[in-house]
């Protein structure tokens, strides 16, 4: 430990400590401009100037990069620092008369106008390098530099041409003390819609605010580490030690009794629907991409905005997108109704001048409460055409439909086809089995229905249950369900579940195969043929043997034994035989 | 008996995880198929013995469906694998006793094709009604 005196006041630091981290210590101010904590310090701007006295000879040093010394005696206010910060933030605020904390300092200092000759009064660069050193250092990029001399010294890339080297992450703009780099968002607007980046902000985020378990991950497309191989910098600010670069995805082989099957829906596409113009026509969105528009925590604050940044006056909310149409899903999504109807209440409360049109075949409000919901939004003025949405257009036929979205349909209660003009049109896109239900299916041994979700296993007497013995299913793979109905079910799941394990024991199916020992001829066809490995054949009886547990009672070794030895429990030969029999005396 | 008012009957082999849901869901749902086919549920359409169809040819069948799961869903793996060898197999033995082979026909059905099963039933009623009645002599002697 080293003993040091700063302003008067004695600290002990660890050896290797800088003047200024020293100073923090004792809630000693010192400015700086060009210091950032996690960047090596560089002490450019020789705005943390301070006075220290080492063995009776006093010297002016820069605090952020000079390494304090057993005995040193530091003052950060005397009169000749002050005076000489003084001088420096004026030379500063001359050569960058529009970076706005240099303009703080020189007025904390009372400069009004430096006395040196200013070049540019819009530059706001100060020459400090954090940029140059953050593109190096953190980012590994090493992408911009500093070129040219004297008074012509500049930061950017070789050539003053767009860099390869930059891989676009805008550290240098984040780390900038002056605001002097800025960057563009790829459109140059702030408002983010469906053709614009959803994506996230950061590379290391918490997916979303309701995650279960509240923990962020790092996006590896994201993530400079990823790119560079450098960064770290979250490793560097977390206190806990928690970040780790190395993990890897792992298989964890886990040893279940039960397993219930939650694996959910996909979102239809909306783009396969041409006419309707989404991915075309910017502010067609669907209705996940409206929900993330019209939270709090999302891109506009939680603003319905058009991609202009302006506030629609007229909306339009069309049903049944890709449900309930021959050509696509011929069944209902059942929850699109509720959110459209939802989304109306919403936008009426938003922006309550804005009219709003929803699009609907048939309104199916069957849930609790449901039906009165609709009925508040007839009384809020929500106006309902019943028709099919035939296109959305921008093409403008009249004046006042110039610049709007234009949305085709029959209004079969009027018996008219109708051109609505809006500003806005939200898809209320159905349900669909996500995308790897085969595999799933597949890997569980479970049936789907004709809709491709997955099969229950009865609709009324076990409608959590699959085909496969210990699988249940819960949420929207096995149908289109909303919110309550989908906790109903995995509630119901989950007892089932529960209901197995409580048991401890397994209740098999009695239609096990068998083999006679007096009529069996060990010739062993049956033991090849089974699929469980349930035969084995003892050498020494010279017959083949059926282990009853891990028979599943298929009856295939039945079908191919040629002396009739294996017979299946209640499907015996002779009871089918009786069977075939009886059912054609008739 | 004039060819119009022929009833074939038929017998239906059905494996219980696919094609005899198939069948109930056909049922449930309230589709009308041909009441000539009456079922006989098995639990895998591997079960199938080559002599079950003979019997029912044998006691007056006029064609014999046997239905399991599409290939690569069987609840047992490949037990509808092993029922087609044997249907290849006794084709040709249905040949070589003069039977026609259309009056035996294998079919993949699935829980959720009630539809498809009503479809199969229907047109396999209608073929084995074009093919007449089944004449074959057996020789009298007794099963067993």
């Amino acid at each position: 430990m080293i003993n040091v005196i700063i302003d008067g006041k004695k600290i002990q630091v660890e050896e290797g400590t800088t003047i200024l981290k020293a100073a923090e210590k004792l809630d000693i101010k010192i400015p700086t401009l060009c210091y950032h904590p996690l960047i090596e310090p560089y002490a450019a701007c020789r705005v943390c100037l301070v006075e220290a006295t080492l063995k009776g000879k006093t010297d002016l040093v820069t605090s952020c990069n000079t390494r304090v010394v057993e005995g040193m005696e530091i003052q950060t206010a005397s009169p000749r620092v002050l005076q000489s910060r003084r001088l420096n933030v004026e030379m500063l605020l001359a050569r960058a008369p529009a970076a706005e904390p240099v303009q703080r300092l020189a007025k904390e200092m009372g400069i009004d106008k430096p006395r040196f000759p200013i070049r540019d009064p819009q530059e706001k660069c100060i020459l400090c390098g954090l940029c140059v050193r953050a593109c190096e250092q953190v980012v590994g990029a090493c992408a911009i530099s500093f070129v040219d001399r004297g008074i012509e010294r500049k930061v950017m890339p070789p050539f003053g041409e767009p860099s390869a080297a930059c891989i676009g992450c805008t550290a240098c703009a984040h780390f900038c003390p002056t605001g002097a780099i800025t960057y563009e968002d790829k459109y140059g607007r702030k408002v983010i819609h469906s053709e614009l980046y959803l994506g996230p902000s950061t590379a290391i985020r918490v997916p979303i605010r309701q995650a279960v378990p509240m923990v962020p991950f790092i996006d590896e497309e994201a993530c400079i580490h990823f790119k560079t191989g450098q960064c770290k910098l979250c490793t560097k600010v977390c206190e806990r030690q928690a970040i780790n670069h190395e993990m890897e995805d792992e298989v964890v082989e886990v040893e279940v009794g039960s397993i219930i099957l939650a694996t959910g829906f996909k979102l239809f596409d909306a783009r396969r629907i041409p006419a309707y113009g989404y991915g075309r026509l910017p502010n067609v969105i669907t209705a996940l991409e409206f929900e993330h528009l019209v939270n709090a925590s999302g891109p506009t604050g939680g603003k319905i905005l058009l991609a202009n940044g302006e506030k629609p006056r007229a909306v339009g909310i069309v049903h049944c997108v890709g449900s309930r149409d021959e050509n696509y899903n011929e069944y209902c999504s059942r929850v699109c109704c509720m959110y459209s109807l939802k989304f109306a209440h919403l936008i009426k409360e938003k922006v309550p001048e804005a009219e709003i049109y929803d699009f609907y075949i048939d309104m199916r409000c069957f849930g609790k409460g449901y039906e009165e919901f609709y009925h508040r939004l007839l009384e809020e003025g929500t106006k309902f055409i019943r028709g099919r949405v035939a296109e959305i257009t921008d093409l403008a036929l009249t004046k006042e439909e110039e610049g709007k979205l234009v949305i085709r349909v029959e209004d079969t209660l009027l018996g008219v086809v109708r051109r609505i003009p809006v500003d806005m049109v939200i898809l209320a896109t159905g349900l669909e089995p996500s995308l790897d239900h085969n595999q799933i299916a597949k890997t569980f041994n479970i049936s789907c229905s004709q809709d491709m979700f997955f099969l229950e296993r009865h609709p009324k007497l076990a409608p959590v249950s699959s085909f496969s013995d210990g699988i249940f299913l819960a949420g929207c793979c096995q149908g289109p369900k909303d919110i309550p109905d989908t906790v109903a079910q995995a509630g119901g799941a989950a007892a089932e579940a529960l209901a197995l394990a409580d048991k401890g024991a397994f209740a098999l199916e009695p239609v096990t195969a068998e083999i006679s020992e007096e009529l069996c001829s060990g010739c062993q066809i049956c033991v090849g043929l089974c699929p469980f490995n349930a035969i084995t054949y003892d050498r020494e009886k010279d017959i083949s043997i059926v282990n009853d547990a891990l028979c599943k009672g298929c009856g295939t070794c039945v079908a191919a034994c040629p002396s009739g030895a294996a017979q299946q429990k209640h499907f015996r030969d002779k009871q089918i035989m009786a069977e075939i029999e009886g059912i054609l005396l008739l | 008996m004039s060819n119009t008012s022929f009833e074939p009957r038929l017998v239906g082999f059905l494996c219980n995880w696919c094609s005899y849901t198939g069948a109930d869901l056909a049922g449930t749902a309230r589709m009308v198929y041909a009441p000539n086919i009456r079922i006989i549920r098995v639990m895998c359409s591997g079960r199938v013995d080559p002599q079950f169809v003979l019997k029912a040819f044998r006691e007056g069948a006029d064609g014999v469906l046997i239905s399991g799961c599409h290939p690569g869903d069987c609840h047992y793996q490949e037990g509808n694998y092993k029922a087609l060898r044997r249907y290849k197999l006794l084709l040709r033995l249905l040949d070589q006793l003069g039977i026609e082979k259309e009056r035996c026909r294998l079919v993949w059905v699935s829980a959720s094709e009630g539809a498809r099963f009503q479809q199969i039933v229907n047109e396999f009623t209608e073929q084995i009604r074009r093919l007449g009645p089944l004449n074959f002599k057996f020789d009298g002697g007794s099963h067993e």
